[in-house]
């Protein structure tokens, strides 16, 4: 790529992102910034919406009232979340359909860590302290990305995702305080998340074929392995807190790095997920085709209504 | 207050029939989180569901009040079989596809608003306050549900078939909505309870102007289904509590 003949534009844009100018939609950007950041958006929004059907997955069985109400307005925030990034990723010249459709046959990908299964009521609480303080470790960084519409997205995403995580860690500090079975149920849940969690943050620095240039875009701020010791050195006293184990025996405090020293992550594990042998790929898709082949009379009714009843004298400002 | 002139017992009994409508339909709708027709309706049905859920939590919580004896509302929402349950057999009905979810919103919302209006005068302050903030709620949930009906009913053939199949299925559960009781009567007595058979008229206005502007039509006589206000409910509503109550079930004296 180096050697191909350079748009003279290319040079002002990176010397616009050099200056920490934000890129805004009307500007002039490169084709190939462009695809990664629709890429990148449109997995976070799928993220959001597939996220829906794990936690969604507990709600009707929720122990009390409280924890129901509260679970149920986080799966509406996730709906919400997936809205309000599918308009960002729209800002880029592609619409909401197609990749939705892209989601639906495999073409984009959401985040992994949703293709295992919520097997207790701990899993909610998990999900919420664990997976939701990984994201919020990645979105902080993302607020300050190059792209105006994606940061400011993240600014307010990062708001209720961190009230998301004080509850799932507020769900497991009950859990964790309760009977020996809930005790129980809380620690199972932790050795079944801890390992994807680290995943969340992708392949290390070594083998991340994307990331040199999205540093250099600063779409990406930080790298994936100093993400991933970030979330490690949060967690590790949130887990003692708990008085939860985390599931890695090489766990340590290394005095002279300043940093906990953890255990190699099963990359064979993760690339195995990602490429759909995960426990729930093929149910999440199934799922998520079904809602949308299951609604589509519904917004064809809502079309052949707004067909017939627009008045085109009335104005185009809709 | 209103005790000293009613029975308690009789007031524990109307807060379980409203709160009870509230929580059960707010579970048919939480089970549609993540199935909805498009993403807004995610944000909308779980929006509809969690003002329920709201007003049943304080609709319960007011009845173990009343009743004294130590229940809170997970006692009540998870400790009770069917039999003690209250709630019309119009909410227990499932969500069989997108038209029967809007059909059974719009009878219940209508309803629930013309219900709530009146209660906002209730003697009970309690009932009145929950009233009061519950209709604004009700208002909006009326609304979603005629756009909906309005857009369902004159869309697509397939769409108005759709409808008119929920109609079929849950007008005989409409009946109930307006059927008099003995508790009831003896609190619209006292001005606290909203009398059933008055809210019909403001009802019917509600449903025959929506459904005329949907294209769809509606048997003249209210239908006759009843039993859910005495605990005799119709065989979803053991699958609905089944699932609802099992985990809380499962560990007594746990709390969460």
């Amino acid at each position: 790529m180096a050697g191909a003949a350079a748009d003279p534009r290319e040079a002002a844009f990176q010397a616009s992102i050099d200056a920490e100018r934000s890129v805004e939609p009307r500007d002039w950007m490169p084709e190939r910034y462009r695809a990664t950041l629709i890429r990148q958006i449109a997995q976070h929004a799928h993220s959001e919406i597939i996220g829906m059907q794990p936690e969604g997955n507990w709600i009707t069985r929720a122990p009390s009232l409280r924890r129901k109400a509260i679970l149920l307005a986080k799966v509406q925030d996730e709906a919400g979340h997936g809205l309000y990034l599918y308009s960002a990723a729209e800002t880029l010249g592609v619409s909401r359909s197609e990749l939705v459709e892209m989601l639906q046959t495999g073409r984009q990908k959401y985040s992994s860590i949703f293709n295992y299964p919520t097997l207790t009521w701990a899993d909610v609480g998990t999900i919420g302290w664990l997976v939701d303080g990984a994201a919020i470790t990645n979105q902080l960084a993302l607020t300050k990305t190059s792209y105006g519409p994606y940061a400011r997205a993240m600014v307010r995403i990062c708001r209720e995702e961190s009230f998301h995580q004080r509850q799932g860690f507020e769900l497991l500090a009950q859990l964790s305080r309760g009977t020996p079975a809930q005790r129980a149920m809380a620690q199972d849940a932790v050795d079944r998340w801890w390992w994807p969690s680290l995943m969340m943050f992708g392949p290390p620095d070594g083998s991340s074929p994307n990331s040199a240039q999205s540093m250099k875009w600063k779409i990406k701020r930080v790298s994936n392995d100093e993400l991933r010791q970030r979330f490690v050195d949060m967690t590790v006293p949130q887990a003692q807190a708990l008085g939860l184990t985390l599931p890695d025996p090489e766990l340590n405090w290394n005095e002279s790095s300043g940093h906990y020293d953890f255990g190699p992550i099963d990359w064979d594990e993760f690339a195995k997920v990602l490429n759909g042998d995960g426990p729930c790929n093929a149910e999440r898709i199934r799922v998520r085709r079904e809602a949308d082949s299951g609604g589509a009379w519904v917004r064809e009714a809502a079309r052949a209504w707004a067909a017939k009843h627009s008045h085109p004298a009335a104005g185009d400002a809709a | 207050m209103s005790t000293d002139v009613v029975a308690a017992s009789d007031l524990q009994v109307y807060a379980l029939y409203l709160g009870d409508d509230c929580l059960i339909l707010s579970h048919r709708l939480a089970e549609l989180a993540a199935h909805a027709p498009e993403f807004e309706e995610d944000v909308a049905l779980s929006n509809l569901a969690l003002d329920l859920l709201g007003q049943a939590r304080a609709l319960l919580t007011y009845a173990g009040v009343v009743e004294a004896a130590g229940r809170d509302e997970d006692a009540l929402a998870y400790g009770r079989d069917d039999r003690e349950f209250h709630n019309l057999l119009l909410v227990e009905q499932p969500n069989f596809d997108f038209a029967h979810t809007i059909v059974r919103q719009l009878f219940f919302a209508s309803y629930q608003l013309a219900l709530y209006r009146r209660l906002e005068h209730s003697q009970d302050l309690t009932l009145a306050a929950v009233a009061a903030k519950g209709a604004k709620e009700a208002s909006y949930h009326r609304d979603h549900a005629r756009l909906w009906t309005v857009r369902l009913g004159d869309g697509t053939k397939e769409s108005h078939s759709r409808m008119e199949a929920a109609v079929g299925f849950l007008w005989p559960f409409t009946g109930e909505l307006f059927q008099p009781d003995p508790i009831t009567q003896r609190l619209v007595a006292a001005g606290i309870a909203a009398d059933p058979a008055a809210l019909e008229p403001v009802w019917r206005a509600q449903i025959d102007q929506t459904f005329a502007e949907a294209g769809l039509g509606h048997p003249v006589e209210l239908g006759i289904r009843q039993g859910g206000r005495s605990g005799l409910h119709s065989e979803h509503l053991g699958h609905l509590l089944s699932e609802m109550q099992h985990l809380h079930r499962s560990h007594p004296n746990a709390s969460w």
